[in-house]
């Protein structure tokens, strides 16, 4: 646990780059700190190890105040990552990752082949080992230094911006590796970001900072999206934001009917006899796509007569999957599979309208009008925590 | 002189082919002699230097502080050598007696120095000083002390920088050492300043051939130890093995040993 007492920074020429801060970030959970340029988050995250000493209050590991502890001590528990991962460019990559062992003592072979099973963790080759950080990718270098700030298994992990200099494919990649890395490792994590989609993806819980160092709202991804504290955090967590929190209602038993089916490779049946769009699966009933009957009767089911825009719901998976399968789905029928990707049938939008509607979420609490007006998007939302005022 | 160009050459490679002026007679040394006094006068000097400017140029790089040290040490360049060795000479010589010629080496050698210093001073500071930020940031980041982040992180990535000022530093001192001669010492400069007061011009040239060409072998020198030691990740110089090895895949386990082998790096 990590634990901001009443932290103030001000700079020596007069900056106050974080005011009065009052925070915990859980043990074992992912904190990020979120917020425009300039609202002190790498200040804050960086008073943590004490790369920056705060001017007032003190910040707690577990039980310990923090300024008690030898600064090089201290840094050595804690997992540091940088924006531009900041390798050492003079040493190989398994030398880069084995730096804070090989501080603490750690034997160069046992460092170096700890290392090499670090870089596979991270998703990469092995290959790398040998390699210098001038020969590897901006998102490479990002894991090696994700590798290195592991070395030494500390318990709690400081990133700033780590995925913020790659491009957006790499960056989701890195996410999604980043997330089942710590499903397996439970750190102890502050992110900082100054993108509130990575912030609702990755935080077990968000602290929105303002301009001046304040804290606006500290909650879960799915509270801040469904009750923004005030107009600030409103206007930051931004657009589409009922439709986002749909993301995060899980478990429902998705409403489906049974849903007429053709086999790939047997043949189109005539107009007449079906609905215009018609499932196409495969032999295990795994929904390929759909066809087109008027344009297709008669011809053998093939790929490319397939229409792939629509996409699937997974039973008992979120309901924004459920309304967006509805939605892309040309025949305006989602299609809802199970587990392992079987089609189970096909629900209809206002199907999971009302199950939205139902939702003892904070849409739902908020009445008919809020709920109803999901997928028209945020004026609906924003209206109801005007009135709602801060929670 | 309308002649003189290529009889001249010739008689310069007939003056450097003469085992007699390498070996030397009874009563003058010879060009080895001479060489290995050039080289000791350049080596001493060059030596001192680095113990005084390495370190200098490290701690004021690491520190921020004393930038101005640099600046001054580069004033120091503009005294003009001989003036300065002279007024040395003047001023230390009374203090020997008898057979001893510390008299003219330590003037001689101190002059060296303070020309050898502020290179390899302003190449040491400009190398730490330009280690990206973001690395250093990293080094304390992951707990290194002050001492560990110089020796570390700023010393290897400065490397290319601090040896390039040795480099220009010992050219400098090769071309000067020549002074020594001006002051009745040996080296290289024997034969030029002999060779003027002789009117001698194959040996007056020579001597100065020799003295470039020792400058060109040192540099090729100090440029093979610059490969050695500066990292291949600073100086961009990726061995082609490596790259093959990286191609092949599946050879994991190899690659550990290989690894563990090469544990080079500082
Ligand atoms: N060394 C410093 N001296 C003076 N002011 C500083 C210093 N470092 C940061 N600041 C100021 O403190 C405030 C917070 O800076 P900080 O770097 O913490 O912002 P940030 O939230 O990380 O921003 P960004 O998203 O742009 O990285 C800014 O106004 C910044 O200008
Ligand atoms: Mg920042």
């Amino acid at each position: 646990m990590i634990r901001f007492d009443n932290v103030t920074k001000r700079y020596p020429d007069g900056t106050v780059a974080v005011d009065s801060l009052d925070l915990t970030a859980e043990t074992g959970k992912i904190t990020v700190f979120v917020g425009p340029s300039g609202c002190g988050k790498t200040t804050s995250l960086r008073m943590i190890n004490r790369m920056i000493e705060p001017t007032q209050g003190s910040i707690w590991l577990d039980d310990r105040d923090t300024s008690t502890i030898a600064t090089h001590e201290l840094r050595r528990r804690i997992g540091y990552v940088i924006q531009h991962a900041g390798l050492f460019p003079h040493r190989t990559i398994v030398d880069n990752v084995a730096t804070v062992p090989l501080l603490l003592g750690t034997d160069r072979k046992k460092a170096r082949s700890d290392a090499m099973d670090l870089l596979e963790r991270v998703g990469l080759d092995r290959g790398f080992a040998k390699r210098y950080p001038a020969q590897l990718s901006g998102g490479q270098q990002q894991r090696v230094g994700v590798a290195r700030a592991l070395a030494a298994d500390p318990p709690v992990m400081l990133m700033d911006e780590p995925f913020s200099a790659v491009d957006p494919v790499v960056r989701e990649q890195l996410q999604d590796e980043f997330l089942r890395l710590q499903d397996d490792l439970g750190k102890t994590i502050v992110f900082v970001t100054h993108d509130i989609d990575e912030a609702i993806k990755l935080g077990d819980r968000i602290a929105v900072l303002r301009v001046g160092g304040h804290l606006a709202q500290l909650a879960t991804p799915a509270d801040l999206l469904a009750r923004p504290a005030d107009a600030f955090v409103a206007g930051f967590v931004g657009r589409d934001r009922g439709y986002r929190a749909l993301g995060f209602s899980e478990g429902h038993e998705l409403p489906h009917h049974e849903e007429p089916t053709v086999r790939m490779g047997e043949t189109a049946p005539a107009a007449s006899e079906a609905a215009e769009w018609l499932l196409a699966v495969d032999g295990e009933a795994h929904p390929q796509g759909w066809i087109n009957v008027e344009q297709t009767a008669g011809r053998e089911v093939t790929e490319e007569l397939l229409y792939r825009g629509g996409t699937l719901a997974t039973q008992g998976g979120s309901l924004r999957a459920a309304l967006d399968a509805c939605l892309s789905s040309p025949s305006g029928r989602g299609v809802v599979v199970d587990e392992n990707h079987r089609l189970l049938g096909s629900a209809q939008l206002d199907e999971v309208v009302q199950l939205i509607k139902s939702e003892p979420g904070p849409a739902g609490a908020d009445g008919d009008t809020g709920t109803g007006t999901g997928t028209q998007g945020t004026s609906g939302a924003t209206a109801a925590v005007l009135q709602k005022g801060p929670a | 002189m309308a002649t003189g160009g290529p009889r001249m050459i010739g008689n310069v490679i007939t003056w450097l082919n003469d085992p007699s002026h390498w070996r030397g007679t009874g009563t003058t040394d010879g060009i080895v002699t001479q060489l290995e006094r050039h080289i000791s006068y350049v080596g001493i000097a060059l030596l001192i230097a680095m113990l005084i400017a390495v370190p200098l140029g490290l701690l004021i790089g690491h520190t921020g502080r004393g930038g101005s040290a640099v600046s001054l040490a580069n004033a120091i360049r503009s005294i003009p050598s001989i003036g300065l060795l002279i007024l040395l000479v003047v001023i230390i010589s009374p203090h020997f007696h008898g057979r001893t010629q510390a008299g003219f080496i330590i003037p001689t050698e101190i002059v060296l120095m303070l020309l050898a210093v502020p290179p390899i001073l302003a190449g040491t500071y400009a190398g730490v000083e330009n280690v990206d930020p973001a690395v250093r940031d990293a080094a304390y980041g992951m707990g290194m002390k002050g001492g560990q982040v110089l020796l570390k992180v700023e010393l290897p990535n400065s490397l290319p920088l601090v040896i390039s000022g040795v480099r220009s530093a010992a050219l400098q001192l090769i071309a000067t050492a020549t002074i020594a001669s001006f002051v009745p010492l040996g080296g290289l400069g024997r034969f030029i300043y002999d060779g003027l007061a002789q009117r001698d011009f194959p040996q007056m040239i020579g001597g100065g051939v020799l003295v470039a060409l020792l400058a060109l072998l040192v540099d090729l020198l100090l440029a093979a130890i610059q490969r050695i030691l500066v990292s291949p990740g600073v100086s961009g110089r990726f061995s082609k093995r490596a790259d093959r090895r990286r191609g092949a895949a599946g050879e994991a386990d190899s690659r550990v040993a290989a690894v563990d082998e090469a544990g080079v790096t500082v």
